[in-house]
């Protein structure tokens, strides 16, 4: 059932009995034309494409625990596309642009809220860097501008702008393209409109191990039986070391916890997306009124999916620091997702040492933007066998050439 | 919250005293102009990144600076044993 006014009001009346599920739980089927290992965002983005541009039928999605369960429903929903080198702009706008039309085209509202994004610059040296990558942005043709103190005073009346010496705000970046977009949406959108187009999502189905044929892979046995497949595309983000090494491959990935966390809701005061390289804080407010916080990733390796202490107190620090009327607020959830940390701060796409085996990993504490065109990517990868031109430069092999592409140094990521 | 008594000077250290040095016992290869450019790559970008009891270094930042190795289970934190470099280890009762 299409998702309409009319339909609405056709449910309204029926007492909201009628609704259809959105996607049917399935059992698996002995045999697949194409497996996606992963039901976050990148895995069903990846079903929907293969099924929609490359018209594969027969696909699956199996995923360990529940749709929307993983980093998909435990980020701080910020999108933005403000890299630097050519070719993470390339991929990175290419999520942009996609979320842009994403509502209208799956037929579920991912309430995209293009609110702006905003990086406060608090002295010279990050006034330079982003002087130096607005114009990297404009010759790439993505938007992008300075903003100076009075206007971010403007923008951000809470914000402490004159009466904090230890970090003075010069002025902003902002990329009025960036915003929110309602994260759960955008798994259950894609699981919907995965599932219209006949792809089986597998719930509570993990991968346990692979049987071999020659190079290749010609089963995957899982908690719920053994599948056979063509064609296997691996999104498993903070896990994609451990499909490798049943894979019997090794990435340069080490998983990381990254947290978040959110407040009571209040009424509208945080009009954009806020962040700070200097408290290492990043917050916007959500549509239902709640602030959202996440900074610094836990910087030993981890796969427990919870937070700590230390960290909360150094987000809620740096959030008070910026905005001292936030301290009345009381945390009303906490939560922690486990992201693949590359050395580069880039993603790994395409091929694998297993010909038949494709990754999308490496995203680290940025995959959620990325979702659409992480999943375009390997949909591309996985139904004609060659690596989208736009994914050239991420592949596994640039770890032996050392034709890195280094945007943790580029873009100033914080982590 | 990660809690680790350092095997020198003997101190309970928590995360925020401490730092992390990743996976312990990574060797560099040699001799440099006989190594595939593979070896180097899985010298230096490529890790376990195990799920469960994982050997890793770390050092003692806020007290006496030394580096040490523990074996720590990645999701629940619990630490099953703390070494010197020498390998030796400290008290293994607390561990």
């Amino acid at each position: 059932m299409r998702y309409s006014l009319l339909n609405l009001l056709v449910q309204g009346f029926k007492g909201h009995k009628g609704w259809p599920v959105a996607w049917r739980a399935c059992e698996p089927k002995s045999r697949y034309d194409a497996v996606i290992i992963g039901g976050g965002g990148h895995g069903l983005a990846t079903a929907y494409y293969l099924a929609k541009q490359h018209g594969v039928t027969r696909i699956a999605v199996l995923e360990k625990g529940w749709i929307g369960g993983g980093n998909t429903g435990r980020n701080t929903t910020m999108v933005r596309s403000d890299y630097m080198f050519p070719e993470s702009a390339a991929i990175y706008d290419l999520g942009l642009r996609l979320y842009e039309g994403l509502a209208k085209e799956i037929n579920f509202n991912i309430m995209l809220s293009q609110r702006g994004w905003m990086t406060l610059i608090h002295d010279q040296h990050q006034m330079e860097t982003a002087h130096h990558k607005i114009n990297w942005m404009h010759c790439h043709g993505i938007d992008g501008e300075f903003v100076d103190r009075q206007t971010v005073k403007r923008m951000l009346p809470h914000l402490s702008i004159d009466g904090n010496p230890r970090f003075p705000v010069l002025g902003a970046f902002l990329q009025k393209r960036g915003g929110t977009v309602r994260h759960d949406a955008v798994a259950w959108g894609y699981a919907r409109a995965a599932d219209r187009l006949g792809v089986d999502i597998i719930e509570n189905c993990e991968v346990l191990g692979f049987e071999r044929q020659g190079d290749g892979i010609s089963a995957i046995n899982t908690s719920r039986g053994r599948i056979k497949t063509d064609t296997i595309g691996v999104a498993v983000a903070g896990h994609s070391s451990r499909i490798a090494e049943m894979a019997r491959f090794q990435l340069p990935v080490t998983s990381h916890c990254l947290q978040a966390m959110v407040s009571e809701p209040i009424k509208p005061t945080l009009d954009h997306a806020v962040i700070s390289p200097e408290t290492g804080v990043y917050i916007n407010q959500t549509q239902k009124g709640e602030i959202v916080m996440g900074g610094v990733l836990d910087l030993y390796h981890s796969y427990a999916q919870r937070g700590t202490y230390p960290t909360i107190e150094k987000v809620i620090a740096g959030t008070v620091e910026m905005f001292p009327a936030f301290a009345n607020l009381r945390l009303m959830r906490h939560w922690a997702g486990i992201v693949d940390i590359v050395p580069d701060s880039s993603p790994i796409l395409g091929a694998t040492p297993v010909p038949n085996m494709y990754i999308n990993c490496g995203w680290g504490t940025g995959g959620f933007k990325a979702v659409p065109a992480g999943g375009f990517l390997l949909a591309h990868a996985m139904a004609t066998g060659k690596t989208h031109p736009m994914a050239e430069r991420f592949g596994l092999e640039r770890f032996v050439t050392n034709r890195l592409v280094d945007e943790g140094a580029a873009a100033g990521i914080a982590h | 919250m990660i809690v680790i008594r350092c095997p020198y000077c003997d101190e309970l250290r928590h995360e925020e005293e401490l730092e992390y040095g990743g996976e312990a016992d990574i060797v560099r290869p040699a001799p440099p102009e006989s190594i595939s450019d593979e070896e180097w790559a899985s010298y230096l970008y490529m890790r376990t990144n195990t799920k469960g009891h994982h050997h890793e270094q770390w050092c003692c930042r806020a007290g006496c600076s030394q580096w040490f190795k523990v074996v720590r289970d990645t999701v629940s934190h619990e630490i099953h044993q703390i070494m010197r470099l020498d390998g030796t280890l400290a008290r293994p009762e607390e561990a």
